[in-house]
């Protein structure tokens, strides 16, 4: 896999950078002032009790909300709003709390629709489906089945996506948004209600991603102990505020973060 | 036992993306194809008298009907856009059709008709604009809309029907290769010729289009248009796409409808909103999101009555036209209901059930 | 100019200069609004009570009106006493035996589809109705009684502003049966155990099946006062032309009034029926010559396209928040 952009940005240096990022929903309020980075080619996770705004932070990184307030740099381009698709075609990719899958679609078709962007024949060659459109539509077949057998999904090519496990939902959800080829992968609890074994298989692709492809990686996971082993720098919400940043080792003795996850001695 | 794709390996990914990658399911589509290009023409041809009428009241409004299901189907069920205004949009097709061949009288008319999808396509992109804004529900009433106003143009605009008295378009004769295919005095054999190849093109166009990336990006704005969002798809691209495409369908069906069935004439009443609803009932029963369903669709509800009036005249009963069209839409009602509970996914789905079926048999599974 | 005038100046000197005709209209089209608001009502009663939209709203409507007058006339023919009241007493039980079946042949097998397979349901219903009413009743118009149900017949004519308005008593007996319909199902609502159960329903089928509350009595009580709502206005739409399912035309309507008002919302139903009648009667009468007329068919449509524009909620919805 290559990448098309942001390639002169070099591993460890600052790909995303969230600054004073505030986000209310009428008079609530979901972050505020929250400013981190995510460096190229690390795994970082975001973590904080429920309601902490997490996913909201995902939301505003990938154009869904705009934020009421601070600035997101990515790739050097600082954006003032942006819509989900520009975000897509900058190379931001994600997946989903609640699985997000196209339910009607086999997992094949959820995949290939993962490469939309990178498809350029026009409608006329399309409906003729001969030529250069069949030619494009098996190149990207070819890609897509690299990304199914590195998953392991190879059983389930055909199959609706709806009819799958929720385990193995979450895989080609992970596999449809590889097929984007992403410069920045946003993983919003990937391992939520998976057994042990799922999740172990879910952590090795996780670091086969980074690994392999140098795809960095933002994920939200409850998990403390996945979190700890897999990530190189966490961020921990609490409320909506950043309450504390650091690598493992640091945020596991910090004390406000012990205090929000365990309570504090009154 | 017969039906079965084992043994069948596919070496290249051309192979396996076929539209029917079994062998037997091209043989089917095959024998199929050369049983309604040759073998019903031939069948009409030995014997005129039923043949053309097995043409002229069977076949040919058949494959109009299952043209503009199609048509519906791209746009209700592969993008999930619910519109109530096809029979509208049939209309513009055919109105226009006859605008174009009134005013050029010598270029061939099946030109005509696919030029009058475009004009079609251009009003449905328009329609479909709301769509950006608008969801479920509240879309199916802008598409009211479309149909409540273009049905009050087709009656209120005497330029588009030429200022006939009648209030109707009035088909005039146009020939084909030096045979009159609209008109009263084309055959219905030339008729059908003419529909069956364009349906069949069309068909295979809209196959065309599902299997590939527009296909997957209008059944992706169906089942999660947020995800869609965020793999890159704009939304109101794909809609009005899906918009545009879907009423170009619809106004060849509505075209072909008035030039090739009716073959005289046609008044605004025909693309009201009852046609809206009987094309939306034959994919709700063939299935949504299925081009076979919407053959299947397309012969069940049209084909229905038929039978239904030839059962009564048989069995001598006094049953009353009148009353066979009102046991004709309640059953067409119940079938809805029936098929929504039974097997929400329609006719297609059972067909594929019954293909499952046979790939095994005679075992049970 | 010639054309701009007509549409921005001319319609407004008209209204002007006769104001008698500007009251008349506004009259017409509220009562048409009132109408139209009690379609919607039925609609809104059942969504909020059951998600479930409604399309066979309209021909609930037209049905109940043809079996009232079909079972009149049959009773009329065979000397039944009273015939009037015997065949209210009776269109209602037909409303509910129709609720009954359809919370149990319908309702009941879909539980937990999706909305969509539901209105589609609905849609087959609508078929089912038509079929079965033409089938029974036949398909050429009836005459609505009015007298025989003790509703007012004539008109009150009265001297403003320098013209005659002549109000219809049928329209102004529509108005007060409608606000006393809204009222009771706003106390109905609000105060009664069934509507709080009614509530919580629409809400959560799921949470409310949890603390007790039975799903199917809900849905029969819910579709059967719909059905009362639709005989009501069935009466009141009869009256004003004939009952025949021409009159499914105009339930149609309904739905842009729906758009309006948001379907949750039984202020938004009427406010909805107020703007949308109003508008249209305007629209027809000062605008419609400018177009040829019979702008009435889609003028509705297009208003409360104008207004989800600016408002894709509707008036009275809250404001959607998307959540992923």
């Amino acid at each position: 896999m290559t990448h098309h952009r942001s390639d002169d940005i070099a591993p460890g240096d600052i790909l995303l950078a969230v600054e004073n990022v505030s986000l209310a929903f009428g008079g609530v309020k979901a972050i505020t002032e929250v400013s981190f980075d995510i460096r190229k080619g690390e795994i970082r996770a975001i973590i904080g009790p429920n309601g902490a705004g997490k996913t909201s932070m995902l939301n505003v990184i990938n154009g869904f909300y705009n934020p009421n307030e601070g600035r997101i740099t990515f790739a050097g381009r600082t954006r003032p709003r942006m819509k989900p698709y520009e975000a897509a075609s900058q190379g931001i990719a994600r997946t989903f709390q609640n699985v997000a899958l196209f339910k009607g679609m086999s997992t094949l078709d959820n995949i290939m629709a993962g490469r939309t962007l990178k498809m350029r024949r026009n409608f006329f060659w399309q409906a003729l489906r001969h030529g250069p459109a069949l030619d494009e539509e098996i190149e990207h077949r070819k890609f897509c089945e690299e990304i199914i057998d590195f998953l392991e999904i190879e059983h389930i090519r055909k199959t609706p996506v709806g009819k799958l496990p929720y385990g193995l939902q979450k895989r080609v959800e992970l596999g449809r948004a590889l097929a984007m080829e992403p410069t920045l992968l946003l993983l919003d609890e990937p391992m939520a209600g998976m057994n042990l074994e799922e999740k172990e298989d879910m952590s090795r692709f996780v670091i086969d991603v980074n690994n392999h492809y140098g795809t960095t990686i933002a994920l939200i996971e409850h998990d403390i102990g996945v979190v700890m082993d897999l990530s190189d720098r966490i961020v921990v919400l609490e409320y909506g505020r950043k309450i504390a940043d650091g690598t493992p080792a640091e945020v596991k003795s910090d004390q406000k973060v012990i205090d929000a996850y365990l309570g504090v001695a009154h | 036992m017969f039906y079965r794709e084992t043994g069948q390996y596919k070496t290249t990914y051309a192979a396996d993306m076929a539209v029917f990658p079994i062998l037997q399911d091209r043989i089917a589509l095959g024998l199929m194809l050369l049983a309604v290009a040759v073998g019903v023409p031939l069948f009409a041809m030995l014997f005129p008298a039923t043949g053309n009428y097995f043409l002229q009241v069977i076949m040919i409004p058949f494959l109009i009907f299952a043209l503009a299901a199609i048509g519906l189907n791209i746009l209700t069920g592969y993008t999930g856009l619910m519109s109530l205004g096809s029979g509208a949009f049939m209309g513009v097709g055919a109105f226009a059709c006859y605008k174009l061949t009134t005013i050029f009288p010598d270029v061939p008319i099946v030109i005509w008709v696919v030029v009058s999808g475009v004009f079609s396509c251009l009003v449905g992109v328009l329609f479909g604009l709301p769509s950006l804004r608008i969801k479920g529900f509240y879309l199916a009433v802008a598409t009211l809309a479309a149909q409540f106003f273009l049905q009050w143009c087709f009656v209120r605009i005497p330029w588009l029907f030429n200022y006939n008295a009648s209030g109707a378009i009035e088909v005039p004769e146009r020939t084909l290769f030096g045979l009159a295919v609209t008109g009263a005095n084309a055959t219905p054999l030339a008729r059908y010729f003419v529909v069956l190849a364009v349906v069949a093109g069309m068909t295979w166009v809209a196959s065309n289009l599902i299997h590939g990336r527009i296909g997957r990006s209008w059944m992706a704005v169906r089942d999660m248009d947020i995800a869609a969002q965020l793999m890159g798809i704009q939304l109101l691209p794909a809609k009005l796409l899906a918009f545009a495409v879907s009423s170009f369908y619809c106004g060849v069906a509505g075209a072909m409808m008035v030039f090739f069935w009716y073959a005289t004439g046609a008044e605004p009443e025909v693309f009201s909103i009852r046609q809206s609803f009987f094309v939306l009932s034959m994919i709700i029963i063939g299935g949504l999101g299925s081009l076979v369903g919407s053959f299947f669709g397309a012969a069940l509800i049209y084909i229905m009555p038929i039978v239904l009036g030839a059962i009564a005249n048989w069995s001598g009963a006094p049953i009353s036209a009148a009353t066979i069209e009102h046991l004709r839409v309640m059953l067409t009602g119940a079938l809805i209901i029936f098929f929504l509970i039974v097997e929400p996914h329609g006719l297609a789905r059972l067909w594929q059930i019954a293909k499952q079926k046979l790939r095994i048999w005679p075992f049970p599974y | 100019m010639d054309i701009l005038y007509k549409i921005f100046i001319d319609p407004f000197m008209q209204m002007g200069a006769a104001p008698d005709l500007l009251v008349q209209a506004l009259w017409e089209g509220l009562v048409g609004g009132v109408l139209y608001a009690l379609i919607a009502l039925g609609f809104v009663l059942i969504f909020k009570a059951s998600g479930v939209f409604n399309f066979a709203q309209g021909i609930m409507m037209v049905f109940a009106a043809l079996t009232l007058v079909g079972l009149y006339e049959w009773m009329a023919r065979h000397g039944v006493p009273a015939p009037a009241a015997i065949a209210l007493v009776l269109t209602i039980g037909v409303m509910y035996v129709l609720a009954v079946s359809i919370e149990k042949f319908v309702l009941r097998p879909l539980v937990n589809q999706p909305d969509i397979i539901l209105f589609m349901a609905t849609f087959g219903l609508t078929f089912v109705l038509v079929g079965l009413g033409e089938l029974i009743f036949g398909g050429e118009p009836k005459q609505m009684i009015t007298e025989q149900l003790w509703l007012p017949k004539g008109s009150i004519d009265m001297k403003i502003l320098g013209g005659l308005v002549s109000l219809q008593k049928i329209d102004i007996a529509a108005a007060v049966i409608a606000s006393a319909m809204v009222a009771g199902l706003a106390v109905f609502f609000q105060s009664t155990r069934i509507g709080r159960a009614l509530r919580a329903v629409a809400d959560d089928h799921q949470a409310a099946l949890s603390v007790g509350i039975s799903l199917n009595q809900i849905w029969v009580i819910v579709w059967f006062t719909a059905g009362i709502v639709a005989l009501a206005t069935g009466i009141m739409w009869g009256a004003r032309s004939d009952v025949s399912f021409a009159l499914e035309i105009i339930a149609l309507k309904a739905l842009p009034v729906l758009i309006l008002g948001g379907f949750t919302s039984i202020p938004g139903a009427i406010v909805g029926g107020l703007i949308i009648g109003v508008g249209e009667k305007l629209g027809e009468f000062y605008w419609g010559p400018l177009l040829g007329g019979g702008i009435e068919s889609w003028l509705a449509y297009f208003i409360a396209l104008a207004f989800l524009l600016f408002r894709p909620q509707g008036l009275f919805g809250e404001k959607i928040i998307e959540r992923i």
